[in-house]
């Protein structure tokens, strides 16, 4: 029970309270990029899910059987980033040979995600906190869940707001940093809830 | 030498990475909480930028086309790896201010950039010196938002307090002061009609990054590139297609113009 209580605390925290994007500031480009409609938010929402979960796994994996037993903790940037990017090429190859429609539906996303500092800021993140095993991945599901509710919340925005009358210097991405703005402002109100 | 001073004046002025081209948005708005760790950050970013362009262009004829960008990505998280280690030794202050931005340095778009557009073809001096301006720039400019909001939100500048406390608006020093700054400098940006990759409109792009192809890095272009190309590809047979359409209706036409002649 008391396992599950904290690995709930983690996904809360790492979801809502401490917001990749709006208090975190990883994974920006995609955030503003990718939100110009709601169903491309979705789709980037769900590939960075299932990438960061599963890298935050393979990560902390490696982390603790091979870099902290032989002393080599200081070589994590150069694993993590290289694992990273293996990784999302291998679920591209594997998606595409065997799941073709979830490959036809997330494959444009996943090469943008290699170089989203999301993930690595995730792997590095749980190594940092001492997490364990369990742990990281589910701070990674957290952490990603969190982009996720961003960036929908953010393109629902944007396409409601698109034949607002916006003052001219303001159209285009102006605007959407000031919607963001005011969102870290709304996400700052979780900050408190857990203490 | 004039070679040299024009990269530091394309760093600084002509393609400054943040204010111009809009790369390595993550760093730019967390560090700049005050002047001093905008300008850490910078100078940092710098650091590893300068010789990873060197080394890249030390090595551009021996690295093979096919895996240059990981290799570029080993080059560079080594590089960042070192910063970081002799951060720790020596400016422990600044190391915790910029916490785990330091090793995302590694993902900064303008470092991969960088290589990609400038070292990969260009000997080691003038990448050095495109190094140096391109940090140069970047550091300028996280150094002034880091200065309106540190202003602003605790009033004062590089710990020398300016405006009293009561005047504050302390929301510029916390997260959403920063998408707050980036937007009113965007917009100024848009009203001078100053070059900058957000004013040049909605390119009606429909690939998933945008399709802002010359700010790219990394391996997204090259899948998207791969569409492109298939999809130029399409439309030129399209064309072919319709093309040879009009010009068989056209024969159609003439022949039975000549039919009715003959009649």
């Amino acid at each position: 029970m008391d396992t599950f209580k904290s690995l709930l605390l983690i996904i809360i925290s790492s979801a809502l309270v401490n917001n990749i994007i709006l208090s975190q500031f990883q994974g920006l480009c995609p955030f503003l990029g990718v939100s110009k409609k709601t169903d491309t938010a979705v789709g980037m929402g769900v590939a960075v899910i299932f990438v960061i979960t599963l890298s935050s796994f393979v990560t902390s994996l490696i982390y603790r059987f091979i870099l902290k037993p032989n002393g080599l903790d200081y070589l994590k940037t150069i694993a993590f980033i290289l694992i990273i990017a293996a990784l999302v090429q291998f679920v591209e190859m594997f998606l595409k040979k065997n799941i073709p429609t979830l490959y036809q539906a997330l494959g444009v996303f996943l090469p943008l995600i290699t170089t989203n500092c999301a993930v690595l800021g995730a792997a590095l993140t749980n190594v940092e906190s001492g997490y364990g095993i369990l742990q990281s991945v589910f701070n990674g599901l957290g952490t990603a869940v969190g982009f996720t509710i961003a960036i929908v919340l953010l393109s629902s925005i944007r396409e409601s707001i698109e034949d607002n009358d916006i003052p001219r210097n303001f159209k285009g991405s102006p605007i959407v940093l000031i919607t963001s703005g005011l969102m870290a402002i709304a996400f700052m109100g979780f900050s408190g809830m857990i203490s | 030498m004039k070679k040299c001073i024009d990269r530091i004046y394309n760093g600084i002025i002509r393609e400054n990475p943040t204010f111009v081209l809009m790369l390595g948005m993550c760093p730019t708005l967390a560090t700049t909480t005050s002047a001093r760790n905008g300008l850490g950050m910078g100078l940092t970013t710098m650091a590893v930028l300068v010789f990873s362009n060197l080394i890249i262009s030390l090595l551009r004829n021996i690295i093979p086309d096919r895996v240059r960008i990981p290799a570029y990505i080993v080059i560079v998280a080594s590089l960042v790896t070192v910063v970081q280690l002799l951060l720790q030794a020596y400016m422990r202050s600044l190391n915790d201010a910029l916490g785990i931005f330091i090793p995302l340095i590694v993902v900064n778009c303008i470092i991969l950039g960088r290589a990609e557009a400038y070292a990969a073809k260009n000997g080691p001096l003038e990448s050095a010196f495109d190094g140096i301006g391109m940090g140069l720039g970047f550091s300028l400019a996280l150094m002034c938002i880091g200065m309106v909001r540190e202003l602003l939100g605790s009033g004062s500048v590089f710990g020398y307090t300016i405006i009293p406390e009561e005047y504050n608006i302390s929301i510029f020093t916390m997260a959403p002061g920063a998408f707050f700054v980036l937007a009113g400098l965007t917009a100024l940006q848009n009203k001078l009609k100053l070059p900058s990759a957000t004013n040049n409109g909605d390119n009606g792009s429909v690939l998933a990054c945008g399709g802002d192809c010359m700010n790219c890095s990394g391996s997204a272009c090259i899948a998207n590139h791969a569409m492109i190309e298939t999809r130029r590809l399409q439309a030129e047979e399209d064309a072919l297609a319709a093309k040879q359409k009009e010009l068989a209706a056209r024969q159609e036409a003439l022949s039975g113009k000549l039919d009715r002649k003959d009649e």
